[in-house]
């Protein structure tokens, strides 16, 4: 177990160092970085000047070295747009984003994981027929597009709630804000997160579904059956962890996908985090903040398949003993 | 008064269009203390018994007449609710396959200790004594340590046990055993079929066994239903019903088991089991295409020699090499087979047997020793069309009917694809002729080549690869456990179809089982693999008579003895 844990570790900083350079070359592909910070009137000779005291003129590996000890220690360098540091502005949008991911997976988790156990266990009946159709939908229609119906919907028609931003926030501790405390910051995530988490819930729905169909018609579902144990045992403590080890890979990368693509969600709802905030760097080419970007995305994925691996050991006996 | 009694029973599975009637008129009776079998061949609705009786008829069969009593009490009728309580506590059930009826992810003691639970109130530590008490009484060592292990961890064998142990669990007062040993090889059966034995005796169990195994009911019943089409055809002592059968059907059922103790020159093919598959136009050999070009050179000495033969698989793989772990599949395997001979090859699974099979026919490129045949050393084939013309020559028959048959392929296209990939006809129309002629031939009819795989069963489609073997004019056979997955009636005629294509073609066999009976009615000598080992090879009736190797003596004594059975209508060879 120990050692496949630092065999894993090994190779997610393989990983981050490959995203690494890929978001370092950014800097040396995307534009000069030089043109980017100074203004036209800027002599040539202060230019050079600047060059050298950002060590732009240092061999490329240095440069890279020096890229990746600063990244290390969540330093990515100023903002060309709003010239702050890139981890200053970063601090003030993570708690918004996440906190909106955790809603949506808290979501389609929460619906999902019961709506797929019911559909798989009563196959026949309306509802689970319902749940596949209406899941049907989740998946074919577009995010943005479920936005702006929930918008004219909730907030212009039924006017129950608010179409855009976070309400109002609590901060807590140095740089976290919440809206989870105050009753508008409730109301303000309502509806994004379900927009977000919608996909995720059909997925999930479907998965559990198709699983627990398949576990169901097992031998040791009808042994268990046969020693009379009451359908509670049967069906949660048997049926459905035997479906989880696919669940968890879908929903870990899925969680995954709902940090770090919650660009369209947070477009249409004004949301004051990460995504928007990426969208305006892409508009205004605005280097660090996309290469801080696509590293935090790539660190979070390898983070939750380090976790989805863990759980794994921890579900499936079976692996324990193979690879250890 | 009985524990168990099954009065007129009828069960139908209600369809769209028509209802299916699984079991009809079943009358049975189990006393505490013994030992009921329930046999018949697949489909005969069997196994709708024990599930019918158990209360778990899959979707949509149900009870449409009949009763069931439990101890005089009527339990067909109860409710969901009640007939749950019943299960596990009143009527246990032991199921097939031991490797699936454990939930992988649970340690054996969650395991009984929710069964005990749910039915006895007993606090959790009284339970897991309870539940180590029950694997010491399965005959599981060190209980106390194994019991918190997984499922996984456990042998085929002992998972069985546990598997009883679960059933066990809440002393009930009937269990029902579906097919406990088809799953397990001969040694492991005779173990688990003692158990069983003792288990029943000590706690004053009633049993019903169902099978389709004539060894296992000889073995351990004291008394036999035989089913055959939903309906109860014989009913009696075991002893009664095997040694006299009255029905024809028990007839031709019993004298198409293969007998360990008389080597007979065919398996009786009684009418009563249908579709006896005779040739339905028999082919002239000499003239035919099929006999034609058989002119092999004939071989100086064996036509397959084998020496040294090593096989040696790795199971770890590292960087390091003292790291890396192998795994001796075949080790040092040496034996000829003689042109003209059918040659068995017995062993319990994992032996290596299989992987002699793949050796041969260049599956698997051996790691060590030689294989010549017909004076050709097959390991150093490099040319790809001496490869190829070597392929011709041999041909595979595999164990699973269902799997080794391309589902997307008319039957017609499965068998021309070797005549046409060996280029072994001249054209179109006497391609379509050979292919009308194997089918014909082996049973089938031409009019087979139509459709596909799945139209068939298991023995039909076995004879579809018979057919397709054939095929490319082979001159040397390997059929890996042939029959093991068919019905004995079934696995008679197919044995007589191989039987009478080896006489007919002068073909030279390579015949795996791990089952001696059948083993004994094919073949001519037998080599006995352990471990990957050669024990002993020995001419057919001395290795029964008198087996030299120890571990053939422990196969053979493991064998359930068939002297019950009538010997009626047997021509001895």
């Amino acid at each position: 177990m120990l050692g496949f844990a630092v065999r894993r570790l090994m190779q997610a900083i393989v990983v981050l160092l490959v995203v690494a350079l890929l978001s370092f070359s950014l800097f040396r592909f995307v534009g000069d970085p030089v043109n980017m910070m100074v203004g036209i009137e800027t002599s040539i000779q202060e230019r050079e000047a600047l060059r050298e005291r950002l060590g732009l003129n240092d061999p490329i590996p240095v440069q890279f070295g020096r890229f990746v000890v600063k990244a290390a220690q969540f330093d990515f360098g100023t903002s060309y747009q709003f010239h702050q540091p890139v981890s200053e502005l970063f601090a003030k949008r993570i708690p918004a984003t996440l906190e909106l991911s955790f809603m949506s997976a808290l979501f389609a988790l929460a619906v999902g994981v019961p709506m797929g156990i019911y559909a798989g266990l009563n196959r026949e009946s309306r509802l689970s027929k319902l749940f596949l159709s209406v899941s049907l939908v989740g998946i074919s229609l577009p995010t943005f597009f479920i936005g702006i119906l929930l918008i004219f919907l909730f907030s212009v028609t039924l006017q129950w709630l608010p179409s855009y931003g976070r309400g109002e926030v609590v901060k807590i501790g140095s740089w976290w804000t919440t809206g989870l405390l105050t009753w508008s910051g409730l109301k303000a995530l309502i509806m994004p997160s379900i927009t977000l988490g919608l996909y995720q819930m059909t997925l999930i729905m479907r998965l559990i579904r198709a699983e627990m169909l398949e576990v169901i018609r097992t031998d040791y579902i009808k042994f268990a059956r046969a020693r009379g144990l009451p359908d509670r045992i049967v069906h949660f403590r048997h049926a459905l962890k035997n479906t989880l080890v696919p669940v968890i890979t879908i929903t870990g990368l899925q969680l995954g996908a709902l940090i770090a693509f919650a660009t369209i969600t947070e477009t249409v709802f004004q949301w004051p985090g990460m995504g928007i905030m990426f969208l305006q760097a892409v508009q205004n080419v605005d280097i660090p903040i996309m290469s801080a970007y696509l590293l935090l995305t790539a660190f979070l994925f390898v983070v939750i398949n380090f976790i989805v691996d863990i759980l794994y050991f921890l579900i499936d006996p079976r692996l324990r003993v193979e690879r250890a | 008064m009985s524990v168990l009694q099954i009065k007129d029973l009828k069960v139908e599975f209600p369809g769209r269009k028509s209802t299916f009637v699984a079991v009809e008129g079943v009358n049975l009776k189990v006393e505490a203390g013994k030992i009921l079998g329930v046999v018949g061949e697949s489909g005969a609705g069997k196994s709708t018994v024990g599930n019918a009786v158990i209360g778990l008829l899959a979707e949509p069969g149900r009870i449409a007449e009949g009763e069931i009593y439990l101890h005089g009490q009527r339990i067909d009728s109860l409710p969901d609710k009640q007939k749950r309580r019943l299960r596990g506590r009143k009527i246990g059930m032991i199921f097939q396959d031991p490797l699936t009826s454990l939930d992988p992810l649970q340690t054996v003691e969650s395991q009984l200790v929710e069964t005990i639970r749910t039915h006895l109130a007993l606090s959790r530590d009284e339970a897991r004594a309870r539940a180590i008490e029950l694997i010491d009484a399965v005959g599981i060592p060190d209980a106390p340590e194994r019991i918190k292990q997984y499922p996984h961890q456990f042998s085929g064998g002992m998972r069985q046990r546990v598997v009883i142990a679960l059933a066990l669990c809440a002393e009930p007062e009937l269990v029902i055993a579906d097919e406990p040993t088809t799953a397990l090889d001969v040694s492991i059966q005779a173990q688990i079929l003692e158990l069983m034995k003792k288990l029943c005796a000590e706690r004053n169990v009633a049993m019903l066994v169902i099978t389709h195994d004539m060894g296992v009911i000889a073995d351990i019943t004291d008394h036999v239903a035989v089913m055959y089409h939903g309906k109860l055809v014989e009913y009696g002592e075991t002893a009664q019903v095997l040694g006299h059968p009255q029905h024809p059907y028990t007839k031709s059922l019993i004298s198409a088991v293969p007998r360990p103790d008389i080597r007979i020159e065919r398996f009786p093919v009684v009418d009563y089991i249908e579709k006896a598959g005779a040739p339905i136009r028999q082919i002239d050999i000499a003239t035919h295409w099929l006999g034609k070009a058989r002119a092999y050179d004939k071989a100086e000495g064996p036509l397959l020699k084998i020496s040294e033969l090593g096989m040696r698989f790795q199971v770890a793989g590292s960087i390091i090499r003292s790291r890396r772990r192998y795994f001796d599949a075949v080790k040092k395997v040496s034996f000829d087979i003689a042109e003209g001979e059918t040659f068995g090859l017995v062993g319990e699974s994992g032996s290596g047997k299989s992987t002699i099979a793949r050796l041969i026919t260049g599956l698997y490129h051996p790691t060590g020793g030689s294989i010549r045949f017909a004076g050709q050393e097959l390991t150093e084939l490099s040319n790809r069309k001496q490869i190829l013309a070597m392929r011709r020559q041999m041909q595979m028959i595999f164990q699973d009917p269902f799997s080794s048959l391309n589902a997307r392929m008319r039957v017609r296209s499965i068998i021309a694809e070797p005549i046409k990939f060996h280029r072994l006809a001249s054209s179109g129309a006497q391609v379509r002729q050979i292919v009308d002629d194997l089918l014909d031939h082996v049973g089938l009819g031409a009019a087979a080549g139509e459709k596909f795989p799945h139209e068939f069963s298991g023995g039909q489609r076995q004879r579809i690869s018979i057919a397709r073997a054939l095929a490319t004019r082979p001159r040397f056979l390997i059929c890996d456990e042939p029959t093991s997955a068919l019905d004995v009636s079934i696995q008679a005629q197919i044995l007589n179809l191989l039987k009478d294509l080896q006489q007919e073609l002068g073909l030279t066999m390579l015949f795996i089982s791990h089952d001696l009976a059948v083993i004994r009615q094919m073949c001519n000598r037998i080599g006995v693999m352990r471990h990957g080992e050669l024990c002993e090879v020995a001419e057919c009736d001395a290795l029964f008579e008198t087996p030299e190797h120890p571990y053939t003596r422990e196969l053979l004594s493991l064998m359930p003895s068939l002297e019950l059975l009538s010997t009626e209508n047997l021509e001895t060879a």
